[in-house]
């Protein structure tokens, strides 16, 4: 069948709860993707620069410090600025719905709150990449 | 009659009442197994219990039965008044945008009957940056408030006078930074420094193992906090010098006997640090204290009280050699669990946190904090945190609840899952001794991995729906989600800060900062107290990423373990 899909999960600035970040990755993993995982504490550059070196389709960011608005924007920009503005950009963490809608007019998300299940993900992500990566796989 | 002979009646008698009792315990066992509907055969924490205790699960164990509140083992409480005596300190975690903020937050806070104050720092200050390092763009006053020097700190207790309050402040990595800030904000409100009272969470071992906010290394990490130990004892004696936290070990994802067991731990490593240290534990552990999380599972969290207070006093007298009885003591701060609240019905959160809350005080807390209704959504809003305190003063005022010490002790249920958890954090530090100890766990990400794979367990059982957890995947409503209004930390704190930080810059004594922070380097290299040093550099407003950056030159920076 197609090749697995690649998956960055990352959590950008000084955030230290990774309780989500943990069991998302291990979810995705359990769900057959290739998944890579940061560690904490990483600058948008960071991350942008490890998902072209990894060549990922998705970068997840997992981010529960109020500050999704600056870095969500970031990590979009230097992957649009690195031509791959193929690669999905989501994420989750605690982030009011207003917000949520404002990012996803940017082309970024879809992105998701406390209470999600896993399965969720998983089948937004396979859907994401059946509509746009299936052909090349 | 000899009273061999009574004695030997009484207990033929006993023996005779004990074998009844088991005739009806299995009488009643075959009708509930004939009869039993609803498979709930675990607490929250994956512990098995049974559906019925009697004074057969107390045979091997007198429970509490000869034991009063005050004394030893302080299963039943550290005061023999209970809550009669003095009611637990309600301590509201606050914290949000700039100093001025937050102190217009505390004052309400304070005129709204709360008896003492928390501060939340924001992201950059729990790692040691300032507010306007690069690294702390967007960060600002987001999730606590922005601490970068001397002069926000004086700003952020201004008109409160630091004698007639005790504050506790959640700070880990910088702890001894931040620690110096408020003694100095002390000193020039003229409040001398045996009137300073409070805590400061400095507790490392769980940053590395949990909640991650650390700057150094794991060694010279624990040297600072035995720093503030010795510097503490003789200077600030009403300081408590850490809040050893299973807060955090819990949120990320531990079960109870973990958080229990990890945290005793780890406060045994840190009376081992001291002792090594040359000093007496008698002369700091009194200022040991302790922070738990209170989660859903009612009983079981309220047996993880009274066990830790009973498994702390054992090992501190007999396996530390402590003599003083305020050294056998465990005090503790009590919070509900975040991890327990959800984004969906926010208002059910509020019935969630009075149980957990009538929890905390069932198990004997000195101090507690209600979580808001809407902290998954955001900080909480003024009105949100007005329910939760109101929540605390029901409780303290209407239910009678806080009139008996210890109420639940004799109950064969709590007593011997109060055992139980002994036993299980007993057997936890083997296995963390066999690995190792403590440090030697946290370098291998020993702790992290058992932390991270509970927290898998935990949702695995909600997506099965093994646990139940309403509103979420239970008591769906499809109607449009009821709506509460939600605080705004907009980006003015991050600039306004930017813009008092560059006019600290240009005004304080650039000669006498860069000489301090020299003198700090030098002294670090070595082996003395380094508290005079980072204070020296707090009263000459250093900021606290000159401050850290200088530790850090000597020390170098921590790498964790990445792994999933």
């Amino acid at each position: 069948m197609s090749r697995p899909i690649r998956v960055l999960v990352a959590k950008p600035g000084l955030d230290g709860h990774d309780r989500g970040a943990k069991v998302v990755a291990a979810a995705l993993r359990d769900a057959g993707m290739e998944v890579i995982y940061t560690g904490l504490h990483q600058t948008p550059e960071m991350i942008a620069s490890a998902a072209v070196q990894e060549d990922v389709d998705v970068v997840g960011l997992s981010i529960l410090s109020g500050a999704h608005m600056t870095l969500f924007p970031r990590v979009h920009d230097l992957l649009v600025e690195a031509g791959r503005d193929d690669i999905l950009l989501t994420g989750g963490g605690i982030i009011p719905k207003e917000d949520m809608a404002a990012l996803e007019a940017r082309g970024i998300g879809k992105l998701f709150g406390p209470g999600t299940s896993t399965q969720d993900l998983v089948d937004f992500i396979r859907a994401w990449f059946a509509e746009h990566k299936a052909q090349e796989a | 009659m000899t009273s061999t002979q009574h004695i030997e009646d009484v207990v033929r008698q006993q023996q005779e009442e004990l074998s009844q009792l088991r005739a009806e315990v299995a009488e009643w066992r075959a009708k509930f197994e004939a009869s039993r509907t609803r498979d709930v055969s675990y607490t929250n924490s994956a512990t098995e219990v049974e559906p019925l205790y009697t004074a057969l699960d107390l045979e091997n164990s007198a429970g509490t039965a000869f034991e009063t509140p005050g004394t030893w083992p302080f299963t039943r409480g550290i005061h023999a008044t209970g809550y009669r005596g003095k009611l637990w300190t309600m301590r509201q975690f606050a914290g949000f945008g700039t100093a001025r903020e937050t102190n217009q937050r505390f004052k309400y806070l304070l005129a709204q009957g709360q008896t003492g104050l928390s501060v939340a720092f924001d992201f950059p200050t729990l790692m040691g940056y300032d507010a306007d390092h690069a690294r702390s763009e967007g960060e600002v006053g987001k999730c606590g408030v922005s601490i970068s020097s001397l002069a926000d700190m004086e700003t952020l207790f201004e008109g409160i006078p630091l004698d007639q309050v005790t504050t506790s402040m959640t700070i880990n990595g910088p702890a001894i930074i931040l620690f110096c800030f408020y003694v100095a904000a002390a000193e020039k409100q003229g409040v001398p420094l045996e009137k300073v009272a409070g805590t400061v969470q400095n507790d490392i071992l769980k940053e590395y193992m949990a909640q991650h906010a650390w700057c150094f290394p794991i060694e010279p990490a624990l040297r600072l906090i035995v720093d503030m130990f010795e510097w503490c004892s003789t200077n600030t004696p009403s300081w408590n010098t850490i809040s050893i936290s299973g807060y955090h070990i819990r949120e990320a994802g531990s079960t109870a006997a973990q958080e229990l067991a990890f945290t005793l731990a780890d406060g045994f490593t840190y009376v081992e640090r001291g002792i090594e240290r040359g000093l007496d534990v008698d002369d700091f552990a009194p200022r040991l204290s302790f922070f738990w999380d209170i989660h859903n599972d009612f009983f079981e969290e309220i047996a993880k009280l009274r066990a830790a207070r009973r498994i702390w006093a054992r090992h501190l007298k007999e396996r530390y050699g402590a003599k003083n009885p305020r050294s056998w003591i465990m005090r503790f701060h009590s919070q509900t669990a975040g991890v327990t609240l959800t984004a969906q019905q926010p208002m059910n959160n509020v019935v969630r946190v009075a149980y957990q809350g009538l929890a905390a005080v069932l198990g004997g807390t000195q101090s507690l904090h209600t979580n808001s209704m809407d902290e998954t959504l955001s900080l909480p809003t003024e009105e949100a945190v007005q329910v939760a305190l109101r929540t605390q003063q029901v409780l303290a005022y209407e239910t009678g609840v806080p009139n008996v010490a210890d109420p639940l002790g004799g109950s064969y249920y709590v007593e011997a899952l109060t055992d139980k958890l002994e036993a299980e954090a007993e057997a936890l530090f083997e296995q963390i001794n066999e690995q190792g100890g403590v440090v030697r766990g946290l370098e291998d990400g020993w702790f992290q991995k058992r932390i991270a794979e509970a927290a898998a367990r935990q949702q695995w059982e909600i997506e099965q729906r093994r646990k139940l957890v309403v509103g979420v995947n239970e008591f769906v409503t499809d109607e449009p989600e009821l709506t509460i209004p939600l605080l705004k930390v907009g980006a003015e704190a991050e600039a306004e800060q930017r813009e008092l930080m560059a006019k600290l810059r240009q005004t304080r004594n650039q000669a006498e900062v860069t000489q301090r922070l020299d003198a700090l380097r030098t002294a670090a290299r070595g082996s003395e107290n380094l508290v005079p040093f980072i204070l020296d550099c707090a009263r000459s407003y250093c900021t606290l990423y000159e401050i850290r950056a200088a530790l850090e030159d000597v020390f170098g920076a921590y790498r964790e373990p990445v792994f999933f």
